[in-house]
């Protein structure tokens, strides 16, 4: 099945370690996407972005010097960004706007900007209930569904670790990763890395790096005329579970399922039909409940489902192709590149870590406490 | 335990009823008098039925279980002592409260509330293990 929506292009913007600032990062990431497409600003009647301030599609298009038909700043965390596809596919199939810019750019790591709490305005019930028990945002929470999920199938760290080892090993590949020149590590490597909120240390957490994405997206009959092969969107689907540690009654039940259930019956597939998955991984955790959530495997299968180098490069199941943010690039909001990934892999572009013959990839993001879930399926259109 | 909680903002008019039974060391839920659902935190609708005219804040007996549990390694303010215990504790009565507990403990334990005063006056539920005494 089709949408009748494309992604014509793909670009990040820098990565790391930048010294810029969020609009010049986003800047670089949007006219790179556009140019990538081969569109111009000129072409842009919808954009969607968070992060940039209060009014994050609005700023935006005033810097970019756009008048928008179309925007959306939903701010659901990492998974915005899949939730944007599903909108902007709307959007343009509905006739509201033609072209659209999904993008995010974080400087968080030259403006340390990162915190480990404090996140919640004084008028949520957050900051009266929970906040004031010092939980460690959101590392606290993913530790503690990783506690739930390990005493409940009676997996361990270790085989945890893999998501870890595997998406080094896809960085070792990929020169625009933070940790490409780093080197492999080991389960052990995992297990013996400082302490955060156990059971997870800080090689079970994302990086914290500068960086942003973008994507262009305009109709599938459109793209047939752009300069690359189309991307289609086949589907889409999202759950939003919780902003509370204690909404979700079963921590070791993956929000995930409802969201990769309405992508995969929208787009007509099933996850046997997936050659290349990217999934939000600001921690291992994240990336095994959310494996499991889309399907392929049962409940509590997801540890022995990634062993034997099942998700490496070579494996059957290709996971986080570019390094994910656990060592490519985590801007705090990571949606966009799992965007950017999946559609290079499906044009063929990806060089030494080109999974062969990639025609359909899914994008599944993440965002908060394991509160949004946002599911993408993408195949190429050759 | 030696920790000092950090500021903790005002009650509301939702939440009025909850911190108020704190100061005097009694732990309830919000309970609707119309379907019978129990609620945490107070809100201003009942999540099992929608109504907004039959809510109460109802004693519990102080004893839960812990759902899933994290030692903190790294301090998310200034003046906040490294390791703590951050769990949630579903109570007896079925709400989840996260909460912190005085050691590392193992998944369904059973732990009894006790209190950790606030300067203002209110109070915050936090558990111990149960014991003969407590239970």
């Amino acid at each position: 099945m089709t949408t009748g929506v494309a992604i014509v292009g793909a670009a990040e913007s820098d990565l790391g370690m930048t010294g810029r600032s969020i609009l010049g990062l986003q800047t670089q990431a949007v006219t790179r996407a556009l140019a990538d497409a081969g569109l111009t600003l000129a072409d842009v009647d919808g954009i969607a972005t968070t992060g940039v301030g209060r009014f994050s599609a609005t700023q935006l298009a005033d810097h970019l010097g756009v008048v928008p038909t179309w925007t959306d700043s939903t701010f659901a965390g990492g998974s915005a960004f899949e939730m944007f596809v599903a909108r902007a596919t709307q959007a343009i199939r509905d006739g509201q706007c033609t072209t659209v810019v999904i993008s995010f750019a974080s400087n968080q790591r030259s403006a340390r900007s990162r915190r480990l709490g404090g996140v919640f305005e004084p008028w949520v019930p957050e900051a009266q209930f929970e906040e004031p028990y010092d939980p460690l945002y959101p590392a606290s929470y993913y530790a503690m569904a990783t506690q739930a999920y390990l005493h409940r199938y009676g997996g361990t760290r270790e085989q945890l670790a893999e998501v870890a080892v595997a998406a080094r090993e896809w960085a070792l590949l990929n020169p625009a990763a933070f940790r490409h020149e780093a080197g492999s590590i080991t389960a052990a490597d995992v297990l013996d890395a400082p302490m955060v909120s156990s059971p997870l240390t800080v090689a079970d957490c994302c990086l914290v790096t500068d960086g942003g994405g973008a994507v262009v997206l305009t109709s599938l009959d459109r793209a047939r005329d752009l300069r690359r092969t189309p991307v289609e969107v086949l589907g889409y689907g999202e759950r939003t579970t919780n902003t509370s540690f204690t909404t979700v009654d079963d921590l070791a039940v993956p929000g995930a399922a409802g969201a990769g259930t309405d992508a995969f019956r929208r787009a007509g597939i099933t996850v046997a039909d997936v050659d290349v998955l990217e999934v939000y991984d600001s921690f291992t955790i994240t990336a095994a409940l959310s494996i499991e959530g889309l399907g392929f495997c049962g409940p509590g299968e997801v540890l022995d489902l990634i062993a034997d180098g099942r998700i490496r490069p070579g494996g059957a199941l290709p996971l986080n192709t570019n390094g994910g943010g656990l060592s490519y690039c985590h801007p705090g909001q990571y949606g966009v590149l799992l965007l950017v990934e999946a559609v290079r892999q499906l044009r063929g572009e990806c060089g030494d870590r080109q999974v062969a013959g990639a025609e359909i990839a899914v994008a599944h993001g993440t965002g908060g406490i394991l509160s949004t879930h946002a599911t993408v399926v993408l195949g190429a259109a050759r | 335990m030696t920790w000092i909680p950090g500021e903790v903002p005002p009650a509301d008019e939702m939440t009025a009823d909850w911190w108020e039974a704190t100061r005097e060391h009694r732990l309830t839920v919000q309970a609707c008098t119309a379907c019978g659902h129990l609620q945490h935190p107070p809100r201003a609708l009942c999540t099992g039925c929608g109504d907004t005219d039959h809510l109460v804040q109802q004693a519990v007996s102080g004893g839960g279980t812990v759902d899933t549990y994290t030692v903190v390694h790294r301090a998310p303010r200034p003046d906040v002592e490294t390791p703590y215990v951050v769990a949630r504790v579903r109570l007896d009565e079925g709400p989840i409260l996260l909460t912190r507990l005085p050691s590392e403990p193992s998944i369904g334990d059973d732990v009894t509330v006790a209190w950790v005063d606030l300067p203002d006056g209110r109070a915050l539920p936090v558990f111990n293990p149960t014991t003969e005494e407590t239970s």
